[in-house]
């Protein structure tokens, strides 16, 4: 009686000791992939989220149209007429050359020598805000190809070159993320390679009596491969989690900067598509990682 | 339904397990195979489930010539072997249901069939009140009995023991064996190794006999030493 209750204690710590272990060693490989996985993420965030700030400031790009000296008051307002009609310009303003004098004189400090000139030097201008739907250097500048075709204008000018070079940096760190994102996503296949493999180790008795009762490699592989891929999918879903909480730690300082430069800007999380799709890249990397894994040990693992 | 035809097995290393060993075994026949420890039995019913090749020789299994099975018919071939080991093979994380359960699990039989077929394999063995149990919680013949059960559950032509009585006493042997001949009865080709002389004269079936890895008795209980 008593070793028949010592049996059914045996089994029963056996059976909770099992539960114990299996959970904490999956979920110290969860979080493993999670930080992994979060990296480049959160990178990506920041670029993406970089890229629109750039874009927001964008806003702030205004395009100079000197216009020829002979060009009058009305002909200028008729070109800024056509200008807002024709193309993706936000607002176009002008500036006469007296006002242009005017503020000159104000900002210059020359008034008076100024006022000994005969005539006005000062070419009339537009100042032409594009919209906000130009979101690259490159729509910038055909609109600045496009704004110079017309015969009033004397001289088009956009100071991009601050937004170049960032674009450009971005172009590099994306690029950097990439490579970043393909060695971490060996680094998840290896992981998951690497916990399966003990795995499978750990149950090779259960693995060589399966073989003798006529189970095939694939019904051998397939609680493994799920388990990578479970393990990939919410080692995903604990990256998003992550990620999401740093986010939400800055998105205080990130809106005070904001609104310094009275920018409405808010940091964005990955959306729902990101979403789906960093679960996805876990889970087939999780699938991928176990298959390896599995593969390579089924092999050895004959029975004798 | 077991045939060899001089079939020798060289272990790498250079040991010739089996030498130029012929014997035959008609559907339903019943047959013990002994010998000294280290003769070859285990080798030759290694080399009737595939588990090792043969290196050299012909043998036919099932009406299937085992050079012509390949790696990947392997688990189907199996499926119509039953397999008894001295150790018994039982999952320890599993209970008496679920190991009798795993050979029909494998091939993918369907769950309402699954648990007709077991409680049929479990009451055969006289342990259907035990089908919650897990093995540690059976004695050592009770655990023989649920072996036998999942080599029996999915009704294989062929049926192989190694040593299935080597770790229990007398009485239990002899309900053990009483197991196999109850299959043997209904059509099943039996083919047991063991060293228990007594149990090869009480049943007095065919005995096929090995020394040093050489058939020297194929015939009658009578004819061994
Ligand atoms: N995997 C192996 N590699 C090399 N030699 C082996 C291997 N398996 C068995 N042998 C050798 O082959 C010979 C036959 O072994 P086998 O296990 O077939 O004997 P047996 O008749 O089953 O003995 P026992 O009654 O002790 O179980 C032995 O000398 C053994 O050492
Ligand atoms: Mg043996």
């Amino acid at each position: 009686m008593i070793s028949y209750l010592l049996r059914h204690l045996q089994v029963f710590f056996y059976t909770l000791g099992q539960l114990a272990r299996a959970p904490i060693a999956s979920l110290m490989t969860i979080a493993v992939i999670a930080i992994t996985l979060a990296l480049p993420t959160g990178l990506y965030l920041l670029i993406e989220n970089v890229q629109r700030m750039s874009t927001a400031l964008d806003g702030g790009a205004k395009i100079s149209l000197f216009l020829k000296a002979d060009i009058d008051d009305t002909a200028a307002a008729q070109l800024s007429k056509r200008i807002r009609q024709a193309l993706e310009v936000a607002t176009v303003e002008y500036i006469s050359p007296k006002q242009a004098l005017a503020e000159f004189k104000r900002l210059s400090g020359f008034g008076e020598t100024l006022d000994t000139l005969t005539h006005n030097p000062l070419p009339p201008v537009l100042i032409v805000q594009p919209s906000a739907t130009l979101d690259t250097p490159q729509k910038l500048d055909d609109l600045v190809k496009r704004l110079r075709t017309n015969v009033e204008v004397d001289l088009a000018q956009l100071d991009l070159q601050w937004v170049k070079r960032l674009h450009g940096l971005l172009q590099i760190a994306r690029r950097g993320v990439w490579l970043l994102s393909v060695s971490l996503a060996l680094a998840v296949v290896l992981i998951i390679g690497n916990t399966i493999r003990l795995a499978v180790l750990s149950r090779r008795e259960e693995i060589e009596v399966i073989k003798l009762v006529g189970g095939t490699n694939a019904f051998i592989r397939r609680p493994f491969l799920y388990t990578g891929l479970l393990q990939g999918a919410a080692g995903a879903l604990a990256a998003w989690a992550l990620v999401s909480l740093c986010l939400s730690l800055l998105a205080g300082p990130i809106g005070a900067v904001a609104d310094l430069y009275a920018s409405n800007f808010r940091a964005e999380g990955l959306g729902s598509y990101g979403i789906a799709i960093l679960v996805g890249v876990g889970a087939v990397l999780g699938w991928l990682g176990s298959r390896i894994a599995v593969g390579r040990h089924l092999g050895s693992l004959e029975p004798r | 339904m077991i045939q060899f035809n001089n079939v020798s097995k060289r272990y790498p290393g250079g040991l010739d397990a089996l030498k130029n060993v012929s014997f035959e075994l008609a559907p339903a026949e019943m047959a013990f195979l002994t010998g000294h420890s280290g003769a070859g039995k285990s080798t030759l019913l290694k080399l009737i489930t595939l588990i090792e090749r043969p290196t050299r020789g012909q043998a036919i299994v099932n009406n299937q010539n085992l050079s012509r099975v390949t790696r990947r018919r392997i688990p189907y071939f199996r499926r119509d072997i039953g397999i008894v080991f001295q150790d018994y093979k039982l999952l320890h994380d599993r209970t008496a249901y679920d190991n009798v359960a795993l050979p029909l699990v494998v091939a993918g039989v369907r769950d309402k069939d699954i648990g007709r077929r077991v409680r049929a394999a479990l009451d055969k063995v006289g342990l259907l009140k035990k089908e919650r149990a897990y093995p540690i919680m059976l004695s050592g013949g009770e655990q023989q009995r649920v072996g036998i059960a999942r080599a029996v559950v999915n009704k294989p032509p062929i049926l192989l023991a190694d040593e299935p009585t080597g770790n229990l006493d007398q009485a239990l042997s002899d309900e053990i064996m009483d197991l196999f001949h109850d299959f043997n009865q209904v059509g099943v080709t039996v083919l047991i190794a063991t060293h228990d002389h007594r149990q090869v004269q009480r049943l007095g079936k065919h005995v096929l006999e090995l020394k040093h890895g050489e058939m020297i008795n194929d015939g009658s209980p009578r004819s061994i030493s």
